[in-house]
């Protein structure tokens, strides 16, 4: 069990974030580039010192600063594997794999030997005595992963461990790396900005911002009720804030919406883009509840079968469309539309 | 994939032509001008042998300085960080642009017998330098070790520190990282830098004759016995011995080439 409370006041950020991790479960860290993802990792394994917090795994404080209690990163039962693998270029794959367990005091011929059939166990017999220089990228990756698993640590730490990789491959890699950190009693923290990555391999999830936790949960709660524009990008929804008043929701940019829940104060209201209808024309067959505004096409973009088209009105949102609507409406030219959604296509929650 | 064919250039060839024969020419009037008929009797000569000797201990003695004491400085250099820097780095390598024979007057200056290190040097141990087979070592040293610096401290640089990190993370106390992660992979760099270092001071004539002197068998290295025997018209001790250079020269070089794929 890992229970972490990071505080770290560097330069260009002040990271702060508290989480803790079971033994078997993978926690992924997502959020922005510079958010502090990795730096979080590189002080979990004691290469940056904290300036405040704490980190105890399985009940041993490995770092207190308040205490003066700091364990040497070599000293710590936490594995790392970073994001372009750091495999020691001037030894061969074994040699690689073996390096953590002769630092930890096993013998040069048993250190070889479980080298050599953690190798095997990934598939990698074939390159055991070549050097990381003429291994292909996945080959890299798993050799990265049997070096930081040999040592049985007991926290394993992954950087962004598939961003290296060509997209034709990372699917099956995904799928191993799935396999073995199900299979471990291993508390994982995993960073990743790619939300699929945090989805497929993370039991929870925590986003991360600007140094600070901005929501956490399971990969559905997460997705399913986004609290920061970072999160509804990467699912792909519309995510609008504003002030709720029974079926009515004032929102903070300017503009209202009806939804089909009463609430009240303010909320988050997320809306898929796929439930926004668009039309050249305001609807004349008014509804009564339906939500109709226009607003200027500022982009129309292509996302395999589909097109998305944002709107920029009050509010500004992002509809998703058959091409033939592009086609029809002639959307391609710009110029005013009207969108349109429905009360109970708008999904609201607190803030 | 077919090799493309450059246009052919006279005027490059012609100019790269000529500044190769230029460097050839010099070799081969050595070759043709040594005294074959009896440059057996000529190397094994006492000056000849004393003096290779002497060069030949005098320069591994100052490159293990360089080796022992560069070393730490090349690690400071590419390492840490602190004011003046660039200063300590512009002033540590300066004799490798300084005249020679200027660096064996400042050495004079300092660590001679009346140097303002030199002097409290003799008198509290009794040691001076200037004259003595010390004093060719650490003339040597001044002008030699400024190439192992630079050339370490850019090999320092130019290595990927998360390497370090990467094999603390795994276990590896500060030792051991430096050991079997640092050395290993600067040591291109620390071999060429070795033996750049070695030669420069094997070939030391200008600060080696100012601080040290021209003693046969104490402090006459071959540099000094070849300029000596040129000038007193014994021209064909001068090539056979300036014969010895060339070829310990072109050893080192061969050694020092850089093998590109490995590593």
């Amino acid at each position: 069990m890992l229970e972490a409370d990071i505080q770290l006041r560097l330069s260009r950020l002040n990271l702060d974030a508290a989480f803790t991790v079971a033994p078997g479960e993978v926690l992924a860290l997502l959020g922005p580039n510079g958010s502090g993802k990795s730096t979080t990792l590189r002080a979990l394994v004691g290469l940056l010192p904290l300036t405040g917090g704490r980190v105890v795994l399985d009940g041993r404080v490995l770092e207190d600063p308040a205490r003066r209690v700091r364990v040497a990163p070599e000293k710590r039962p936490i594995a790392l594997m970073f994001q372009d693998y750091l495999l020691f270029p001037h030894m061969s794959a074994v040699e690689n794999v073996a390096f953590g367990l002769r630092c930890r005091g096993t013998d040069k011929r048993t250190a070889r030997e479980k080298a050599a059939s953690s190798l095997a166990r990934l598939g990698l017999d074939a390159v055991a005595e070549a050097r990381p220089g003429s291994m292909s990228g996945g080959q890299q990756q798993r050799v990265a992963m049997a070096r930081a698993l040999v040592t049985d640590p007991k926290l394993l730490l992954l950087d962004e461990p598939l961003a290296a990789l060509d997209v034709s491959i990372k699917t099956s890699v995904r799928r191993l790396l799935r396999e073995v950190l199900n299979n471990s009693n291993v508390a994982n923290v995993l960073v990743t900005h790619d939300l699929l990555d945090a989805v497929a391999l993370g039991d929870r999830m925590i986003v991360i911002e600007d140094g600070a936790i901005v929501q956490s949960g399971t990969p559905a709660e997460v997705t399913a009720r986004p609290r920061s524009p970072y999160v509804a990008d990467l699912t792909g929804v519309n995510l609008l804030r504003g002030t709720a008043r029974g079926t009515t929701l004032e929102l903070d940019g300017g503009g209202r919406l009806s939804c089909a829940s009463a609430t009240a104060g303010p909320v988050f209201a997320v809306i898929a883009p796929e439930r926004v209808s668009i039309a050249r024309h305001r609807p004349e067959r008014q509804e009564e509840e339906q939500n109709n505004w226009p607003g200027q096409v500022s982009a129309v973009d292509l996302m395999g079968d589909r097109v998305r088209v944002h709107v920029d009105g009050t509010p500004a949102i992002t509809a998703e469309v058959r091409p033939a609507v592009v086609d029809e409406l002639k959307l391609d030219d710009g110029g005013e539309v009207w969108a349109s959604v429905s009360p109970s296509d708008i999904s609201v929650y607190p803030v | 994939m077919p090799k493309v064919k450059l246009p052919f250039n006279p005027l490059l060839a012609l100019m790269a032509g000529l500044a190769a024969l230029f460097f050839i020419f010099p070799l081969i009037g050595l070759i043709a001008g040594a005294p074959w008929g009896h440059i057996g009797t000529v190397i094994t000569s006492q000056t000849a042998v004393q003096a290779l000797e002497l060069s030949i201990v005098a320069s591994l003695a100052s490159t293990a300085i360089a080796l022992a004491f560069g070393f730490p400085l090349a690690w400071v250099l590419a390492r840490k960080k602190f004011h003046g820097k660039g200063v300590l780095r512009g002033l540590t390598t300066l004799p490798m642009v300084l005249p020679p024979v200027v660096g064996g007057i400042a050495l004079l200056l300092a660590y001679g017998r009346r140097g303002f290190i030199g002097r409290p040097l003799e008198s509290a141990t009794g040691i001076t330098l200037p004259f003595t087979l010390a004093g060719v070592v650490v003339a040597e040293s001044f002008v030699a070790m400024p190439f192992f610096v630079i050339t370490v401290e850019s090999g320092l640089r130019s290595m990927n520190r998360r390497l370090e990190d990467a094999a603390r993370s795994l276990g590896a106390p500060r030792r051991t990282v430096f050991l079997r992660v640092t050395l290993p992979l600067i040591w291109p760099s620390l071999a060429a830098g070795t033996v750049l270092t070695w030669a420069r001071a094997l070939g030391e004539f200008g600060a080696t004759i100012t601080f040290a002197g021209n003693l046969p068998g104490v402090t006459q290295t071959m540099p000094l016995a070849i300029y000596i025997s040129q000038s007193s018209n014994m021209t064909d001790e001068a090539i056979a011995l300036s014969l010895i250079l060339v070829v310990v020269s072109l050893v080192v070089m061969v050694f020092r080439r850089d093998r590109p794929g490995e590593g």
